[in-house]
């Protein structure tokens, strides 16, 4: 036995033990950067906002005066948005997907059109808002109400949606089409009986993390008009209307202290909302993964 | 199989004699772009019997298969000229619906795919296709079809659970009742046992013997022994021609073509 192992080189084993533990530091050291920033960044919020985390902050408009401002009409207009928003680019995202990944000749109109929305889903979003401003404010005539703010946000999302859900509708398995055509079903009732339910689970997961990176956009509602300062509640379609993000960057800029700690409280609620976001998406995903 | 008796042996001969055809394919060419997949083709298939499709990879078999129920129609630059009759009628014209001819021509495929729902739901996908909604009619259709594809004793108990719960082989014969549920008059199986363990094999090979006296069958099959155990016609193909067919026994025994002869022998393929 003991020849087996004689000729071992072990200087040179040793040398590439030390290696591999540099490079193991360097990944993890990769890692806590991202873990260091965000921890710093939740806690120092937490410290400034906690305070301000009270009943008031959901039941008082904002004010000027800090001690009596609160974030209603911003929860509220995020609220309506996102309710808005979600039907409307769930049925314009999803058909969208449908079509390309299902109906469209596979030619070079079909591939045009793919290209320009994998390049949509890029565009910065302050672009959003100017083409927001122009067709649905202006040329609409919608005026800065909560409609042309969720149609606005709906573009924004359209592109990252519709990508989403066309590598949802791609991830189906061929044989599971060619099952339900062999029986003689038409395309629609593949579609909706076969690729579909395969399929709904990653589409409501892109869809969801696309809405909750709308929630959290200002500059595209900023530019169409949203306002910084409402004591109401939107009662219609039309009304003027603001969002989280929004108060949050009104309160941040002014110079008073007490509106900063208010900015903080501020931004650990949108925060939560995100993270009950994420987490519907993924307990959505879960659900329907068990069903199969 | 039995040969003890004399006279169910010349009843089977008689039979053979009284196959109808049923599908019927003249002079038919099939061109995927360029790609001339299939060359002149013209075959005969007999009503209620089994017929197999040999020959080696890539010889067109599954080409010819997928053309008895269109599935061919949903590749782009297909083009087929030429006549496939299935029962009298030209299933390339314009007066049948792709929709019917395949629920008149089911088909189960290599790698079993069920649907990502119950074996209920598996079986009754077709029949709601075409409109049943009555729940004790399609009770009845599911009990009947898993009854025909041998399943119903194993998962009479289970029929809500998933079909992906099920074994391979238990998996294929549910996509043979799901191909059922329709009524169908032929069943085209490709490679329907190529996935599969020999005892599953075995099951399903035993399974066509019984559903030949409903059912036209024909199938793909890369195993010549499989073709011999179990078809009464054999269709040789090589390079997109049909060299030879003819009844299984006097193919494998007594091939007209030497290429035939060759690939049977083991020569090539």
């Amino acid at each position: 036995m003991n020849n087996l192992f004689q000729d071992a080189n072990r200087q040179q084993i040793s040398g590439r033990r030390r290696n591999d533990l540099i490079w193991r530091i360097l990944f993890l050291g990769a890692t806590l950067f991202g873990i260091v920033a965000l921890s710093a960044l939740i806690i120092t919020i937490v410290t400034d906002g906690i305070a301000r985390l009270n009943p008031d902050l959901f039941t008082n408009y904002p004010s000027r005066r800090a001690s009596a401002s609160g974030m209603k009409s911003a929860i509220v207009g995020s609220l309506y948005m996102l309710c808005l928003m979600a039907p409307i680019s769930f049925v314009l995202g999803v058909g969208a997907a449908i079509y390309l990944e299902e109906y469209a000749p596979k030619n070079r109109f079909t591939r045009l059109i793919q290209l320009n929305i994998s390049t949509l889903a890029g565009v910065p979003s302050i672009v959003y808002g100017i083409l927001g401003l122009a067709i649905f404010v202006r040329t609409f005539g919608l005026e800065r109400s909560l409609l042309s703010g969720a149609l606005t946000m709906t573009l924004l999302v359209l592109p990252i949606i519709i990508v989403a859900s066309q590598e949802a509708i791609r991830a189906v398995p061929r044989a599971r089409r060619d099952a339900s055509f062999a029986l003689g079903a038409t395309k629609w009732q593949t579609v909706s009986r076969s690729v579909l339910p395969s399929a709904i689970s990653a589409i409501m997961t892109g869809v969801i993390l696309a809405l909750s990176r709308a929630i959290g956009e200002t500059a595209p509602l900023i530019i169409i008009g949203a306002a910084t300062y409402v004591a109401f509640l939107p009662e219609s379609l039309f009304d003027t209307f603001t969002v989280m993000p929004i108060q949050i960057y009104n309160w941040i800029a002014r110079p008073q202290e007490a509106f900063q700690d208010l900015a903080a409280s501020g931004i650990i609620v949108l925060m939560i909302m995100l993270v009950i976001m994420n987490v519907a998406a993924i307990m959505l995903r879960n659900k329907y993964q068990k069903n199969i | 199989m039995s040969t003890t008796t004399e006279a169910p042996q010349v009843k089977e001969t008689t039979k053979t004699v009284d196959f109808k055809t049923i599908i019927d394919i003249k002079d038919m060419d099939l061109y995927y772009g360029t790609y001339h997949a299939l060359k002149k083709v013209n075959l005969t298939i007999p009503e209620k019997a089994v017929t197999a499709f040999i020959g080696p990879s890539g010889c067109g078999k599954s080409t010819l298969l997928r053309t008895l129920n269109r599935m061919n129609d949903m590749i782009p630059n297909t083009r087929i000229e030429g006549l496939v009759d299935i029962a009298g009628t030209d299933i390339y014209s314009n007066e049948v619906d792709v929709e019917t001819l395949r629920k008149k021509v089911g088909m189960v495929f290599q790698q079993a795919n069920p649907f990502p729902k119950s074996i209920y739901d598996n079986v009754a996908y077709g029949p709601r296709l075409h409109g049943i909604k009555n729940k004790a009619q399609l009770d009845e259709i599911v009990e009947q079809s898993l009854k025909q594809a041998a399943l119903w004793n194993e998962v009479k108990d289970f029929l809500k659970r998933s079909a992906f719960s099920l074994s391979g082989g238990q998996q294929q014969r549910l996509c043979i009742a799901r191909a059922l549920a329709v009524n169908p008059e032929i069943l085209l199986m490709d490679e329907a046992t190529s996935a599969l363990d020999p005892i599953s094999t075995l099951k399903i090979e035993e399974l066509t013997q019984e559903l030949k006296n409903k059912y036209t069958i024909v199938m793909v099959t890369h195993n010549m022994h499989q073709a011999a155990r179990i078809s009464d016609q054999t269709v040789f193909f090589l390079n997109g021609e049909v060299v030879e067919f003819d009844q299984t026994d006097k193919l494998f025994s007594n091939p007209s073509d030497k290429r035939t002869e060759d690939y049977i022998t083991g020569r090539f393929g």
